[in-house]
This record gives C-alpha cells, structure tokens and sequence, in this order.
C-alpha cells in the first residue's frame, strides 16, 4: 500500500481545509481500504471524518423529510424501526448487501461513493479508463458478464455495484454536500454520472467536496405499504447484485395512483425507470401489466459485453419486484432480504 | 508521521504510538499487541477470519486502519473466556462440532457474539444462516456452526431470564 498522511479534523470546517489533489475522504473505510491494497486506489492523503460531530444522526423533521448523516452505518440504517418503517424497501436493500460486518463498518455516503466491481477497474496492471484516464478498457475484450446493458460507452462498460442507491434513486433522495464553495444539494438523479468519453468522472461531487447527509422527502414515505427490493445474485447471500429492482406503488381503489422503479447493476448508475413508472399509473395491478413496465423499462438496452442475457433477466426482476410490491410490504424484514427464494411472508394488513 | 492513539483491548488500557498509518487492526493485534487468535484469511474483508468486536459490533479488523480507533472498545477472541469459563458461544461451538481445522473458528465466534448482541436472527436457522453470510470456512462445517450459534442464542436467553428472574 502506497504511504499516505493521516489527517483527524475535529469539525467540518478542519476537513474542508485538509483536502487537497490526492487526498481522499475515509468513511468506514471497507471500499476503499481495500482498493489501496490493491493499489487501485492510491490516495495520498486520508482525512478520517469519524471525529465530525453530528454526522451520526438519523432525523425526520416536522415536515416529514428524513435527513440521514453521512456517517450513519448502513446496519444502524437498516435496523432503526421508525426508517425501516417509512422506508422498507431502502432497509430491504441495505440488508441485502454485503455482510453483518461491512455493514457495521460501512457508511451511507460511502455507499454513494464506492466503485465499481468491474474486475479490471480492481486490478491496476490493467487498461481502464476509469482508474487511468485515457489507457483503454480491458473488460471489453475480457472475461467476465457482469457488464452494463444501459447507459454504457466504448470507454467504459462497468455498473455501479450499489444496492442501497437503487431505491434512493427511485425515493427521490437529495444530497447534501459542502465544500471549499459552500454548501448545495445534488438530485440523487444527477449525482451518479454515465461513462460517457470521461468514466473516470463518476459522480458531480467537485473535488473537495464532501457528502453531509442523504435526505429522503416526506413523499417517499407514502410507498411504505407497497415497496419491495428484489436482488438476483449468483449466491443466496453476501454476493453483489447480477440484476436488482425497487419497486414501490401506491395503490387507491385498486388502481395504482403512483409508481416508482429503478434497476441496479445494469448500468454505472442506479436506473430509474421514468417510463415504466408512466404506463404503470392509472391501472389496476396486474401481471401482464407488470409485463409491459419492464418491457419499457428495458426498452433501450443494449448488451456490452457477453451479456446479452441480462436483458430478459433484468424484464423478470422488474416484474416480479413490481408483483411483489403490490402483494405488499411485508410485515417483517423477510429472512433473506431481497431474495428470489425467500419464503413468503405476510404482508401488511 | 506518528499518531498517538488510546483504546482498550479486552479490558485493559492501550496507549500507542502508531508510525505508520497503513497498519491495521488485523495486523496491530497479532504483530504488536501479541494477540494471534484473530486470523488472517483473505485480508480483504471476504472471508470473515478477522472478525473482532469494536464497541460491541463486529467488524472485519483487516479493512479498519488501527488509526481510526482512539477511544475505541475492542474485544478479541482472547476475551471472551472469563478464566477456564467459556463464552456460551465458545461452549457451543465445542458440542456441535463447529469447526474442524479450526482456523476460522475464531472469526466466526466473533461474528456469532456480535449476530446474538444484533438480536435480529433469534433462533430461525435461516436468518442465522443469512447473518453469518460474512464467514466463510472451508472445511464446510457450517451445519455445526449454524447449530452452534442457535444453541448459544437461546442459552444466552435463558441465562438472561434467570438472572432477571
């Protein structure tokens, strides 16, 4: 591991002032930690936020907005009941991920910042275009399937690994970020960026800037009877996601008044599904519906790599995540979170 | 550079001085503080043989830089045993065969105090199963450990209900 500084400000306003080019900001450290093994990542400078007061927090506010700190563990997330319940499908992600060890150790804004899965990205005798500008893609030519079908360029072809970001992207989530220029708010929308010529500019952070909070607007609450995370991966637990969906309905009448979805693991960001959501709206909930959603949802993809059997697969995720939502939320976390093979549970009454 | 750090390693007080920020947990408590029993496996948080507790929680101590844990509260597999009485996990790992080579032992009796301390499995196989997903042991014991963190969740249980009783 390439030798480092090791900075501990004590306020925002110390961190802020520690940045420089090479530096990089140290959450719970279990992406990037183990990218400077490898070499990937080779920072210069890390500046530890774990003495920033009030970055801990979990607040819902008068107006029905939930302002998550940067700094919250993603289990400590998951398991506050009163999130859990407004936000099922944003718990039912979290608990989806990884293990009950990265979990305690990994923060929501890391989430947001982690890289890419892509086996060459990780690999730093490789050609990437994301790790050094300009070198090449050798995923392109390589091994390996696990490859974008959206929103993918001849630079890079890589998929944002996340699971957490997928219902955020879907929830509306806002980011919170300040820097040397003050502080703004980033639509969860535009803060993951396609590859396009430059996939080394992965998200609109400018350089020194750092992540506060993730907010979720009080709106999102109201798909809490109808929102599932559904996760197909090449092993029960502890894998990344092949193909992910939140889903998430709000159901009057028995017509569907309002619809959200978006796919994880198809594209180098979470993919929301504007026109899926669309056809969804105004009709009962039914399969051959569903059908047609995902169908629209995959409407644009295109294989990058030896992966054009994740097209049809992503259609089934969709629809099924969709068919899960409107049975409804389950009462309880179910014990596989987002598994195809988790028994069935009760949904709410 | 040098980072003056202080936490308590099962019970007792550390005082360090760490020259170089790269050094891990992993690496602090078997090199320096001569505590072997946490593992190395895979050194990338895959495998789960590092699991230790930091403040209660478990965590894999080969992705935590030793620099990021002043004040910290940590707890090894050294420090479970109160003299020859074992942890009921340890105990139960022991009657149901949960392990065989032995060398993930330490990892995942770390991770099952921390999965009980959690209390969001209980003593549903599956969710015990799902919550040790981070420890991985090649001899393939896992139905014994799975058993083994079943027994020692409702040994614990009822051991707790006779000292409120």
């Amino acid at each position: 591991m390439k030798m480092f500084d090791f900075i501990r400000p004590a306020s925002i306003d110390e961190a802020i002032a520690a940045w420089r080019p090479g530096a990089a900001w140290l959450g719970g450290g279990t992406n990037l930690v183990d990218l400077m093994k490898t070499g990937a990542a080779q920072p210069d400078r890390l500046i530890d936020l774990g003495r920033l007061p009030g970055l801990d927090r979990i607040e819902t506010g008068a107006e029905g907005a939930t302002r998550i700190g940067a700094r919250v563990g993603n289990a400590d997330l998951a398991r506050d009941a009163d999130f859990a319940r407004r936000f099922p499908m944003v718990a039912e992600a979290l608990l989806s991920g990884a293990s009950g060890q990265l979990r305690n150790a990994a923060t929501v804004a890391g989430n947001l910042m982690q890289r890419t899965r892509c086996p060459y990205f990780q690999n730093p005798e490789t050609a990437c275009n994301k790790r050094r500008p300009g070198t090449g893609c050798d995923a392109r030519g390589g091994v390996g399937d696990n490859y974008a079908v959206l929103g993918w360029s001849d630079d890079c072809i890589a998929t944002h690994p996340s699971d957490f970001c997928v219902p955020l992207a879907a929830l509306d989530a806002v980011v919170e970020v300040i820097g040397p220029n003050g502080a703004r708010e980033i639509a969860f929308a535009d803060f993951h960026h396609l590859p396009g010529t430059t996939p080394d500019r992965e998200t609109a952070l400018e350089p020194g800037e750092l992540i506060l909070a993730l907010r979720l607007p009080a709106a999102a609450a109201e798909f809490a009877g109808h929102a599932r995370y559904l996760k197909l991966r090449d092993r029960t637990s502890f894998a990344f996601a092949t193909v992910s969906a939140a889903a998430a309905l709000k159901i009057e009448g028995g017509i569907i008044t309002g619809a959200r979805l978006a796919l994880g693991a198809v594209a180098a960001k979470p993919w929301r599904a504007a026109e899926a959501e669309a056809l969804l709206t105004g009709h009962a909930p039914d399969a051959a519906l569903f059908d047609r959603a995902a169908e629209a949802a995959l409407s644009d993809a295109v294989p990058a790599h030896d992966n054009a059997w994740k097209i049809p697969i992503a259609r089934r995720v969709a629809a099924r995540a969709l068919a899960l939502a409107a049975r409804g939320t389950p009462a309880r976390m179910p014990a596989l979170p987002a598994s195809v093979f988790a028994a069935e549970e009760p949904a709410h009454v | 550079m040098s980072l003056s750090i202080s936490f308590t390693v099962n019970g007792t007080r550390r005082d360090l001085t760490i020259d170089d920020p790269r050094v891990t947990l992993l690496d602090l408590l078997r090199e320096r503080l001569g505590l072997p029993g946490t593992k190395k496996g895979c050194d990338r948080g895959q495998c789960g043989a590092c699991t230790v507790l930091v403040n209660g929680r478990r965590i894999n101590s080969c992705l935590t830089l030793a620099a990021t844990l002043d004040g910290a509260r940590i707890t090894t597999i050294e420090g479970l045993a109160q003299g020859d009485a074992l942890h009921p996990v340890q105990t139960a790992f022991i009657e149901n065969d949960g392990f065989q080579c032995g060398y993930c032992t330490p990892g995942q009796i770390m991770s099952a105090v921390g999965l009980i301390a959690e209390a969001s499995a209980g003593e549903d196989l599956e969710r015990i199963r799902e919550g040790m997903s981070g420890n991985l042991c090649r001899c393939a014991a896992y139905h014994g450990i799975t058993r083994a963190v079943q027994q020692a969740t409702r040994r614990m249980a009822e051991a707790e209900q006779e000292g409120t009783a």
